[in-house]
């Protein structure tokens, strides 16, 4: 397998396994928007899309590892590339046309990611361990609910979500370019997908703490 | 004849050796609009030189944009500010009169200064030793058109050996990339029938080369594409992609 090690550790490769995490993070996203907007039909219908999840129990834990194995993944291997890069790059000139030769979206995943790191360790702080791990039956409902009458909690968790955005907007059409399938035809369509994909899943989750903030039980 | 002419703030980079601390040092100059931005440096040189100073390192060759020698950073931009063009081929005309202009040299790790604006760019030349060639038997010349390529085929081919090694692509790379220049020679080759016997050693070798000499990798900025003076496209890198993974799964290479 060493062969294999050396693929993934290659320029070529390290971005193939941003690629693959990337896209099942993609996919893992949209199921996790799904469930949340339940939200907006009120405790019994999110308590409803929790418990369905609870019936298959032992299966979503072995799902919960296997997608913390790809977030850690895709964190780690993020953080080498861009490591690597820096160094690769070396000095840099003094005035830069950056604007003017690439998207702001595909300058900042690291800023993006970092933001979108901080708030996936509150969101698990705050959300998933009290509800999977804490003492007693908790209510998931009346946890979230909770944290987003919060201002603080809300407004970060807006613009964290505005950074998953950014983030997905690059990320969705670069995972496309990574893996060869740059086409005349379809690759225009496929950096429009990537554009409207970001935009339904940070407004997606964003609204909620919108909603529960500002506009629920008024 | 009194010829109309534009007065230019120069801030240019100047480094005595490799390694060496450098600085930008101002200039002004009046130069003719029609004269092209090396010529405009050759200006500047003859007086630094009469009055003894040191002249500024710069490397050109043919001086009609096609044999990738010239390449400075003009305003942050490699091959300055418009598209599709050496350096060689830019004109004064495009600066206006009492404009700033900033030179630096290509940066990127694996291109380090020798002096002044002049880098040194054979880490390209040693990428293509490692595998951007087809071997032939010497003997007899074959006869033309004894391989039949459809035009289609031939045109896409020469798209990509349109590149000219410039290096451009990795000073606009924010990561030090040359995935564009490897792309490049990469699409060429595997597109055409001459290319085929070495398909898979050749991508296997080239990348392992580019990251042996600290290119980066491409993280899909596609700010190479936008500076390449031969407008080489970044479909280029995707064909990469695809020809490498393939390579790596198909090749009987167990080392590489
Ligand atoms: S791909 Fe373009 S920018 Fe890069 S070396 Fe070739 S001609 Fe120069």
């Amino acid at each position: 397998m060493g062969w294999f090690w050396k693929f993934t550790n290659s320029s070529i490769g390290k971005k193939l396994v941003m690629t693959v995490t990337g896209i099942l993070l993609i996919i893992f996203l949209i199921i996790h928007l799904a469930g949340n907007l339940t939200l907006y039909w009120g405790a019994k219908a999110f308590s409803t899309y929790a418990s369905t999840l609870e019936l298959i129990m032992p299966l979503l834990r072995i799902i919960e590892v296997l997608l913390a194995l790809v977030f850690i993944f895709h964190i780690i291997n993020g953080i080498r590339v861009w490591w690597g890069n820096k160094k690769s790059k070396g000095v840099e000139n003094k005035i830069s046309a950056k604007s003017k030769n690439s998207s702001i979206f595909s300058r900042t995943m690291i800023q993006s990611a970092s933001i979108i790191f901080i708030f996936l360790v509150i969101h698990l702080d705050t959300i998933w361990y009290p509800y999977n791990l804490g003492n007693g039956a908790e209510n998931l409902y009346g946890i979230v609910t909770g944290l987003f009458m919060i201002p603080l909690y809300s407004w970060f968790y807006i613009f964290a979500m505005a950074l998953l955005g950014f983030h997905l907007n690059h990320g969705f059409q670069s995972a496309f370019q990574t893996m060869g399938w740059n086409h005349k035809k379809y690759f225009p369509l496929i950096q429009t997908v990537g554009t409207i994909y970001a935009i339904l899943v940070a407004a997606g989750f964003a609204s909620l703490p919108i909603y529960f903030l500002y506009f629920h039980g008024r | 004849m009194s010829e109309k002419k534009i007065n230019l703030k120069l801030k240019i980079w100047r480094q005595s050796a490799p390694n060496t601390v450098g600085s930008f040092v101002d200039y002004s100059v009046s130069v003719s609009p029609e004269a092209s931005f090396l010529e405009m440096l050759d200006e500047l040189n003859n007086n630094l030189e009469k009055n003894n100073q040191d002249p500024i390192v710069f490397e050109s060759d043919c001086r009609e944009g096609i044999c990738g020698t010239c390449g400075l950073v003009i305003n942050g931009e490699p091959h300055g500010p418009l598209p599709k063009i050496a350096t060689c081929q830019l004109h004064m005309r495009n600066f206006k009169d009492g404009q700033t202009i900033w030179v630096e040299p290509f940066r990127a790790k694996a291109f380090p200064v020798i002096k002044d604006l002049a880098v040194d760019r054979s880490a390209f030349d040693k990428v293509i030793q490692a595998g951007g060639y087809i071997s032939v038997n010497t003997g007899g010349v074959p006869d033309a058109n004894s391989i039949p390529i459809s035009k289609d085929i031939a045109s896409e081919a020469f798209d990509s050996a349109a590149c000219i090694g410039c290096g451009a692509c990795v000073a606009a790379c924010k990561n030090g990339s040359a995935m564009l220049f490897v792309g490049a020679k990469v699409t060429q080759f595997s597109l055409l029938p001459q290319g085929q016997p070495e398909r898979q050693s050749r991508v296997e070798a080239m990348v392992a080369k580019m990251d042996e000499l600290g290119f980066g990798s491409c993280s899909n900025t596609y700010a190479c594409e936008a500076e390449c003076p031969k407008g080489i496209s970044v479909k280029n890198i995707a064909k990469l992609n695809r020809e490498y993974r393939l390579a790596k799964i198909k090749s009987k290479n167990v080392e590489a």
